[in-house]
């Protein structure tokens, strides 16, 4: 088991060291943030003071150095634009991307479990076919068209909701509906197949077989098994959530961390790039491994195997 | 003896029929069957041959695309087809009950035993939380379970599939019905649990007076367990009547054929007969005998017409047309 934690565990901090590497040569092809953080027309000598300032001016490998070992330290550095450690910058923006990430999940399970119930109660009738629709829809449109699709519908025609920005109840409605579209078809569709899965078991045969109306048997004894995986996915789905909500956080002007992301890779803001893409990365590696290391527990053979 | 049956079958079919109707397969069809209190019948066949959908049928518990399509279901004399799916809540469980298969899945994983066990109860006779609890302790001691007292608050996955498979009769016989269907509830364990569970379904029997009904296709569990046998072959009860008569004089060459399909201690040497062939898609059944393309003893008229229900003796019947001219003489065991 320790050898199994540590194998895992080492693998975790090399996918990680690797994405530092990555990030910090990819957000590099982006171009000179110097051009950026200048005025036009800026003299040669200011734009080498800049360049100096930030380290532009040292090579790659020594720049790669100084990055890692100021992360060694837990420092990511300070930010081209704002001029401020970029772990401030991330925690400032964090309760607003998590105001968002568990609304958009509150709102995948709240439609996305009951339907997928639906769904398989009634296979191959109306309500399992809409359901297809929906999860048809729902995986295929991108979050982007279903927040400017809702844009133009509530706010511009409407004139319902507010349209950007943050602020009260009204705000999140649409952003957490857009971010949150694509995790509730996906919640739906596993909801059904593990229902189905369940319904078709012996144990719900048994439960038929005592008597049990078929309400009793789906609320009692389907439900609850039917869940399990769901909600497996739910938790790692919600650490996707405020990973992938850039698009959405974009869209709405919505104050997140998928916004100041989408800033930093704009500005040419190297800092805020890595440490945003990396902390991302960290938290996805880390749930990964407790999930692993969790399974290992349940499940003996995956902790024998050598 | 009380001689009105507890479960009488009249001409039952069950239809399996695909979505539009343009293929129907008749899972079950033209049962007759009865069975007394006390009394234990054994129906045996090969996979496929209906048994298990007969069993549910019984139960009404049929997936989506069965159909009870004619026939009679008598509970005491009381027909049970007609009756709403809320009339078969209170008569499932609580007058007949079911053994299924497989104990491994028969139990729900996140409930604990007692919970499982005392859920009839509470289900059909109002009993509460509590009282359920205590009365599924005594209903573990019933099926001897080892400290029931522990066991009850345990997990299906904490036990053994020989006890897993007594729990599943615990519940069962939990509202002390009258019938109890026993679907091969041994085929999963090892021989020694077998003989234990089997002398427990004895005792049980023994002691609430049940019919049993037990599906099965081990000849040699029909020749321990039961009072009266019914083969079935495609769908169909080919031959009924008492376990010895049918086992020392069998009438159909079908019910011949699978008695000399057994293994037997004395004859060690001798091999063991196969029948020929595969049984019929129960989809395009002949328009005779279902077995007649198998049977060593077909005639022309097996293969144009299928043979009704004949007696061969008082309590006893074959649908065999070698039956009808008892001139032609009855298949006899162990010919080789």
């Amino acid at each position: 088991m320790k050898h199994y934690i540590a194998r895992r565990a080492g693998y975790s901090l090399l996918s990680l060291i690797l994405l530092s590497l990555t990030i910090f040569l990819f957000i590099r092809l982006t171009g000179d943030p110097t051009a950026l953080l200048t005025e036009p027309g800026a003299s040669e000598e200011d734009i080498a003071a800049i360049q100096a300032k930030f380290g532009l001016d040292q090579p790659l490998w020594i720049q790669y150095g100084v990055f890692m070992g100021s992360l060694l330290r837990g420092d990511l550095g300070d930010s081209f634009y704002y001029q401020t450690p970029v772990l401030d910058l991330y925690l400032s923006r964090l309760p607003n991307s998590l105001i968002l990430a568990v609304s958009a999940m509150a709102f995948s399970l709240l439609l996305g479990i009951p339907s997928g119930i639906l769904a398989a109660v009634k296979v191959g009738k109306f309500w399992d076919n809409a359901g297809k629709l929906f999860a048809l829809l729902g995986l295929s449109l991108p979050s982007f068209l279903v927040g400017l699709l809702m844009i133009l519908l509530f706010s511009v025609y409407l004139e319902w909701l507010p349209s950007s920005g943050s602020g009260g109840i009204l705000h999140l409605l649409m952003p957490a509906f857009a971010l949150g579209w694509y995790f509730a078809a996906a919640h739906m569709r596993l909801t059904r197949s593990s229902m189905l899965e369940v319904m078709g078991s012996e144990y719900i045969k048994l439960a038929r077989l005592k008597g049990l109306s078929e309400t009793g048997v789906i609320a009692k004894h389907a439900f609850k098994n039917a869940l399990i995986p769901v909600v497996t996915l739910a938790g790692i789905n919600l650490i996707n959530m405020i990973n992938v909500a850039v698009v959405v956080e974009t869209v709405f002007a919505w104050p997140g961390i998928g916004r100041l992301l989408y800033e930093g890779v704009s500005f040419r803001d190297f800092p805020v790039v890595q440490g945003v893409v990396l902390i991302g990365g960290a938290m996805i590696v880390v749930v990964n491994l407790l999930v692993d290391i969790i399974y290992a527990i349940i499940d003996p053979r995956i902790r024998l195997e050598k | 003896m009380d001689e009105s049956p507890l479960l009488e079958l009249r001409n039952l079919s069950t239809h399996y029929i695909s979505q539009g109707g343009s293929r129907v397969v008749r899972a079950v069809d033209d049962v007759s069957l009865s069975l007394r209190a006390g009394e234990t019948l054994g129906i045996v066949g090969e996979s496929g041959s209906g048994k298990s959908t007969l069993a549910l049928s019984m139960m009404r518990v049929l997936p989506p695309a069965a159909r009870i399509t004619n026939g009679q279901l008598l509970l005491n004399g009381e027909d049970l087809v007609p009756k709403s799916d809320d009339e078969m809540r209170h008569i499932r469980g609580k007058q007949i009950a079911m053994i299924l298969q497989d104990p491994m899945a028969s139990l729900n994983p996140l409930f604990t035993i007692g919970d499982q066990v005392g859920e009839p109860l509470r289900l059909h006779e109002g009993a509460s939380r509590r009282s359920a609890w205590e009365r599924a302790i005594g209903l573990l001691k019933a099926v001897r379970i080892p400290s029931p007292e522990t066991r009850v608050k345990q997990y299906p996955h904490e036990m053994s599939g020989g006890m897993r498979q007594r729990i599943v009769g615990a519940i069962g016989i939990s509202c002390e019905p009258r019938l109890l269907i026993a679907d091969e509830p041994t085929t999963s364990l090892d021989l020694t649990i077998q003989a234990q569970y089997l002398k427990l379904l004895r005792d049980l029997q023994a002691e609430h007076n049940l019919g049993l009904i037990f599906i099965t296709h081990n000849l040699g569990i029909v020749a321990r367990m039961c009072d009266q046998l019914a083969v079935m072959y495609a769908g169909r009860i080919v031959e009924t009547g008492p376990v010895s008569d049918v086992f020392n004089r069998p009438a159909h060459p079908y019910t011949a054929a699978l008695l000399r399909s057994i293994p037997r201690m004395t004859q060690a040497r001798e091999r063991l007969t196969a029948i020929e062939g595969q049984p019929p898609d129960p989809s395009t059944l002949p328009p005779g005998c279902a077995f007649a393309g198998r049977c060593p003893s077909a005639f022309d008229r097996c293969r144009r017409e299928a043979p009704p229900v004949m007696d061969v003796a008082p309590g006893r019947n074959a649908r065999c047309w070698l039956v009808e001219d008892q001139a032609v003489p009855v298949a006899t065991r162990g010919a080789a």
